[in-house]
């Protein structure tokens, strides 16, 4: 008894110093991995840790709003919780969401050995991460755009630099895997069209990030120093929020369609006419770059003569309807496909084919926000548009995951539970978003939670908008409980 | 009757270095023409007065106070020309198998980089202006202060390439391509920045 008491101890203690050799090792495998299916789950696991409260946070802002008379939390804190939520729906949420796919899947596609560039692509991951961590501390503690705390205001200006650097230098290690590692004899034309929509997707974000980054360091070297130039604490969103609106948010979803179209394709025939509609669409909604670039936003003017109208519509067309024809033709020609193939159900199509649908909601909000006698520029319109875009294109991520999950885990994923979620994700990301287009035509200013009343039944509005984020953390933390379960191993017994 | 397996062929080199490099040097592209739009638009919102010599009206953008030291200028973008000329040396020489001449190429380069940057170091002790002193100190800080930053990466870049040359590894000819291809991108940002910012001010 005794011997076997101490061989039970030995045991244990060797089975303990095991583990946490064991959990070291993985550990020690996990933060120095080269490996991109590894660097991917990174970043997708980093950009739903993000989602999560992101998610609370929306759901702080629609309570805030239900009752416009009263505060919940001071009100001088209530500018950076928008703040915390654009910048972590943005750069926490969707662009690693798709980087992260990106980096996993599109090495396997175009049959290159390695993603190029893995340690860059590593190192892009540890600034994104340290970058975000930083502006999530620096919000709290009364930093970012309008913050109070000068030093943590510093400090916000350097995480969004980190998180900037890292996505780049994730787009660009993507982007030269589609150009530069491609198996011997696969031409850019005949590669699988997500890996298409990551290359485009990769380099809209390396010729629109560096133009953020550099006003990133003028409001930084400004806010430091002298606060002379571009307005300190109060002057940093109108200078670097377009890091964090519309159109950037078009560049950031571009891999979206290529998603929908992998899965639609994986449905049954007509995968040409797909992969075709997919191409094309992807390249048209890159268009969404020139706004970027030239750091314009075109109203339409209803007024004047007739070449007033014109000169007015041109731009107005080019930069804010041309990007959503790339998302219409996408998502038409899958739906063409599934009407007239009538194939099976395929669970991840149902929340990436939903996800498209919100994604194209909210650039169609964009083009009428966009439209100067609607009246819904600096409205709660835009956070419509907003949230439309943001958690529709979480539901296409979901469908990603879904669909490559056994290349991604080694596992599949329950197509129940995917289809349950999906839908889910859609009637929460509608009740979160729906509310505000309605509430935007009767002006509510944007950024604001208090100070407005109007004759519609405000209070239930804000509701919704508050079950919407709550049904959508729902969603969000049940696949992650899916996604994380660990995998049951099957024992062979030896009797 | 045998089976012959036959290896699969390698995977053919695409120049990724070259290509990432393409990528780094238009990320680079796109920063410091961002930045320099910036400056556009502030120029262009500053007040109009009148020129020193009374003949025409111009904007009250550049303090009177502060003199552009155009010598040490023009020398940096001298120097940056001269820079593109003997890194694309260094391709020739590799290609050649010329071992001696891509070490000194290579070697000159760097060199080339370094003075760069001292001059405009230079240029920062000859204006004699402080960062916080104004909105056009801090925007003329901020966007030289990083085209100096990419100088030093494009040195850094050189002394790499140097001795990767002097390991052994000359015959790696893309990474050459790559070199040059950078301090082209460097040049021409620069360049744009000079006109902007040192010429028309």
């Amino acid at each position: 008894m005794t011997a076997l008491d101490a061989s039970s101890a030995v045991n244990s203690n060797s089975s303990k110093t095991k583990d946490s050799k064991d959990l070291v090792g993985e550990f020690t495998v996990w933060i120095t991995t080269t490996d991109h299916n590894r660097i991917g789950r990174l970043f997708l696991r980093g950009g739903f840790v993000w989602l999560i409260s992101v998610i609370g946070v929306g759901a702080v802002l629609g309570v805030e709003r239900i009752d416009s008379g009263s505060y919940l939390f001071p009100a001088d804190s209530i500018v950076q919780f928008f703040s915390f939520f654009r910048t972590g729906l943005v750069l926490g949420v969707l662009a690693p969401l798709f980087i992260g796919v990106s980096i996993a899947i599109v090495p396997l596609q175009i049959g290159a050995r390695a993603i190029s560039f893995a340690r860059m692509s590593l190192c892009g991951f540890y600034l994104w991460m340290i970058g975000s961590v930083v502006v999530m501390v620096s919000i709290i503690d009364n930093g970012g755009p309008f913050g109070g705390n000068k030093q943590m205001v510093d400090t916000y200006l350097m995480g969004v630099g980190l998180v900037l650097a890292g996505l780049l230098a994730a787009a660009i290690s993507v982007a030269t895997t589609v150009i530069g590692a491609r198996s011997p004899g696969l031409v850019i034309s005949e590669i699988p069209v997500f890996s298409w929509s990551a290359l485009v997707g990769a380099v809209g974000l390396i010729l629109t990030l560096p133009i953020h980054l550099g006003s990133v360091i003028y409001a930084a070297v400004d806010h430091h120093y002298g606060r002379l130039a571009f307005g300190g604490n109060y002057g940093i969103d109108k200078w670097i929020g377009g890091a964090f609106g519309q159109p950037q948010t078009f560049i950031f979803v571009i891999p979206v369609l290529g998603v929908l179209a992998e899965i639609v394709a994986a449905n049954g025939p007509m995968r040409h006419v797909i992969r075709t509609g997919g191409f094309v669409g992807v390249g048209i909604l890159s268009t969404a770059l020139f706004g970027v670039v030239t750091r314009t936003q075109h109203l339409f003017e209803w007024s004047g003569s007739l070449s007033d109208k014109i000169t007015s519509a041109i731009p107005y067309a080019m930069f804010s309807v041309l990007p959503i024809l790339g998302v219409f033709i996408a998502l038409a020609v899958s739906l063409f496909a599934l009407k007239t193939n009538s194939p099976r159900l395929n669970a991840p199509l149902v929340p990436a084919l939903l996800g498209v649908g919100m994604v194209f909601t909210g650039m169609l909000g964009y083009a009428v926000q966009m439209i100067a006698p609607a009246d819904l520029t600096g409205t709660v319109f835009e956070e419509g548009v907003f949230v439309y875009i943001g958690y529709g294109a979480v539901l296409v991520a979901i469908g990603a995951i879904a669909h490559w999950s056994i290349e991604l885990r080694g596992r599949s994923v329950p197509d129940g539970v995917v289809v349950s979620l999906g839908v889910a994700g859609f009637m929460a990301t509608v009740l979160a978003s729906l509310p505000y287009y309605i509430v935007g035509f009767a002006n509510q200013p944007a950024n604001s939670v208090t100070d407005f009343k109007y004759g519609g039944p405000q209070a239930l509005w804000y509701v919704l908008v508050t079950a919407g984020h709550v049904l959508m953390a729902v969603v969000v933390l049940g696949f992650s409980v899916i996604i994380l379960r660990p995998q049951q191993l099957t024992t062979m017994s030896t009797s | 009757m045998t089976a012959v397996t036959i290896a699969p062929p390698r995977p053919a080199a695409k120049h990724q270095i070259f290509v990432a490099s393409a990528a780094v040097g238009g990320a680079a592209f796109m920063l410091i023409f961002g930045m320099l739009s910036i400056w556009l638009r502030f120029r262009d919102a500053a007040p109009l007065r009148a020129s020193s010599n009374g003949t025409k009206m111009i904007r009250d953008w550049l303090p009177a106070d502060i003199a552009i030291p155009e010598v040490a200028t023009n020398t940096i973008l001298i120097t940056l020309v001269m820079t593109c000329v003997i890194a694309q040396w260094a391709v020739y020489a590799t290609r050649r198998a010329d071992s001696s001449h891509a070490y000194l190429a290579l070697a000159i380069v760097a060199a080339l980089g370094i003075a760069a940057i001292n001059a405009q170091v230079a240029v920062y002790v000859q204006m004699g202006i402080g960062i916080g002193d104004g909105a056009y100190q801090t925007l003329f800080y901020a966007i030289t202060g990083t085209m100096m930053a990419f100088l030093v990466s494009g040195v850094v870049f050189s002394l790499v390439a140097l001795f990767r040359a002097l390991a052994g590894r000359l015959t790696d000819r893309q990474v050459m391509s790559a070199h040059a291809l950078y301090w082209y991108v460097l040049t021409a940002a620069f360049s744009a920045m000079w006109f902007i910012v040192y010429v028309q001010k």
